[in-house]
């Protein structure tokens, strides 16, 4: 059955630094300790999440776009049971996740950013245990289990323990783990980071499958195609927030003229903006940096000559011209004026 | 239900595949022991026979609280370590709570493994002379199910605590006074010309556990009263696991 996903002012405030950014605390197993973490934590407070509301409907191939600490992974992390959010809410199907963690655990399914892989076991071993948590009769998990090792190209590898396993077969496991109970929902966090460009593509072609049986999946990237070939809508999020919602061509629709030229200029000046702008073709001039300047276009290369005619005319020079067709990545830049890798 | 028999399932697969390092690691430190101090020292006179007897289960505890404090403790440091090999348990349709109630478990049953390998093997060890009795052979498996539940909620209570980089401080500075302080080697009452050391020995859940199996092996020598050894086995089981769950909450959740 298809499930979707609602959130409602999702907050979340860190009070220690996230998880990733910690390399092991000092010892709390005392009580003087205990005081001073405490007292210390106090003093660190990162907002991860700030007012996320957002609505997936069931079935859906949903993508969450944004750079390295905008809030994806913690709002992956608190629809998984695995972040408790520090205010509003979020709904799986009917439940909401917080207060039904369990059942929710039953429905979902998670890739994680790295294969968080059990290294005592084998590959096989592992899509069995998985099963055996999720009360799977052992007949239909050995089944299960073949199949997704066969699918998943790891079954010469399946008696093996996983810890030799390259990272694209590690990923590929994880992947292979999470469909064992086949999830109503299925999250998939940075899947492809890490890949090798045919492991992406079996990939992808997976999600689209799933998809196509009517499950809900989430993914969040910052690879914009990806976003843009799998996904049915996107929510840009950025310092917490969706900024930008709505399905890959239609966000790509909003952006003024479509097509960017990002020029360096040497110099800069108010009068040649003002120059720039005002040639045909052009919607939109924004200054970028110390001296360079975004151009938003209806047109790419065809602009080049007469924007450089522009430049010159006014005693400037370029430095260097970088075009770029309407994409996320522009989408993500006229937003926030910064580009998803920084 | 049939998730947390899972876990425990996988905990045990797993400890069956490392069965002779464990078991190595669990016994080669109490073994030498017995042997040193049971068999030359006694042997060669500079202890009396007598000693053996009164060794014997400070081991039997030390080797149940070894085991169950590596059994759990190690573990759970490495799996929340960067590789979150935990992830895929924390995510199974189970509360957290119950995850870290099934990792006492497993660690309780390694313990009492550990303890039912040590006797026999001490006592082939040591020779003759050994004067152990059992008249309440129920009571002491109680005390045996309570101590090697001690150890494991120890166990998780560190490895919550503490990061990977901390563990050689772990038993420099927490193992080792522990079992030095913990009436191992000695009885309580042998602390008698150490007034403020005996009184201050007593914060100490080693103490109860090897007191307690000494009433239970081999009541002729002295050893706390019982009602001593059963309210402190239970004040601290109580104290370890209701801090173990909650440090393993704090670990897991965000």
């Amino acid at each position: 059955m298809a499930l979707g996903i609602r959130t409602e002012g999702l907050r979340k405030v860190y009070t220690s630094a996230p998880p990733s950014a910690t390399p092991g605390r000092g010892i709390v197993g005392t009580p003087f300790a205990w005081r001073t973490a405490s007292a210390r934590r106090q003093k660190v407070e990162i907002v991860a999440l700030d007012s996320l509301t957002l609505e997936i409907a069931p079935g859906e191939i949903f993508g969450l776009l944004g750079p390295n600490g905008a809030g994806k992974s913690t709002t992956v992390g608190i629809l998984t049971t695995r972040v408790r959010p520090t205010g509003g809410r979020a709904w799986i199907g009917e439940e909401e996740v917080w207060k039904r963690r369990v059942s929710v655990k039953r429905r979902i399914a998670v890739v994680p950013q790295r294969p968080n892989l059990d290294f005592a076991l084998t590959a096989r071993e592992i899509l069995l245990f998985h099963g055996a948590y999720f009360g799977i009769p052992p007949a239909e998990r050995q089944t299960r289990a073949r199949a997704l090792l066969e699918r998943f190209q790891l079954t010469d590898r399946a008696d093996q323990l996983v810890v030799g396993f390259s990272g694209g077969m590690m990923q590929r496991l994880s992947i292979a783990r999470a469909m064992m109970h086949e999830p109503d929902v299925l999250f998939l966090d940075e899947p492809s980071s890490g890949l090798d460009p045919q492991t992406r593509l079996l990939l992808w072609e997976i999600v689209r499958e799933y998809g196509a049986r009517g499950r809900t999946i989430v993914l969040t990237t910052h690879n914009m195609e990806e976003a843009d070939d799998l996904c049915g809508r996107v929510a840009i999020v950025d310092h917490g927030r969706v900024i930008a919602l709505g399905d890959p061509e239609a966000l790509k629709a909003t952006i003024p003229g479509g097509h960017l030229i990002r020029l360096q200029l040497a110099p800069r000046s108010p009068e040649l903006l003002e120059a720039l702008s005002r040639t045909p073709g052009v919607t939109e001039v924004r200054p970028v940096g110390a001296a360079g300047a975004d151009v938003y276009a209806d047109r790419g290369g065809p602009l080049v000559p007469e924007l450089l005619n522009r430049v010159l005319a006014a005693g400037a020079g370029v430095s260097d011209v970088h075009i770029s067709e309407p994409s996320l990545e522009n989408l993500f830049l006229h937003h926030t004026g910064r580009s998803l890798r920084e | 239900m049939s998730t947390f028999l899972a876990l425990l399932s996988r905990d045990a697969h797993v400890a069956r595949r490392n069965l002779v390092p464990l078991l190595l690691q669990i016994l080669l430190q109490p073994m030498l022991l017995v042997f040193v101090f049971g068999r030359v020292l006694t042997t060669s006179g500079y202890m009396p026979l007598e000693y053996k007897s009164l060794l014997l289960p400070g081991i039997v505890a030390l080797s149940m609280m070894l085991a169950g404090i590596q059994a759990v403790a190690m573990p759970v440091i490495s799996e929340f370590q960067f590789t979150k090999e935990i992830e895929d348990r924390l995510l199974a349709p189970i509360e957290i709570e119950w995850v870290a109630v099934e990792k006492i478990l497993a660690g309780m049953i390694q313990a009492l493994i550990a303890g039912l390998v040590v006797v026999p093997a001490a006592w082939l060890i040591m020779g003759r002379g050994l004067a152990l009795t059992l008249p309440h052979p129920f009571l002491f498996a109680l005390l045996c199910c309570a101590v090697a539940l001690l150890s494991s909620a120890i166990g998780l209570t560190l490895g919550c605590s503490i990061g990977q980089t901390q563990i050689g401080l772990m038993f420099s500075l927490v193992l080792a006074p522990m079992i030095f302080f913990g009436c191992t080697y000695y009885p309580w009452s042998a602390l008698e010309k150490f007034p403020i050391l005996q009184k201050a020995v007593l914060i100490n859940p080693m103490v109860y556990s090897s007191e307690g199996l000494r009433s239970a092996l081999v009541p002729q020598f002295p050893h706390l009263p019982f009602p001593a050894v059963a309210g402190g086995l239970l004040l601290f089981n109580a104290l370890f696991v209701s801090l173990g769950i909650r440090q393993f909450r704090r670990k897991a959740v965000l």
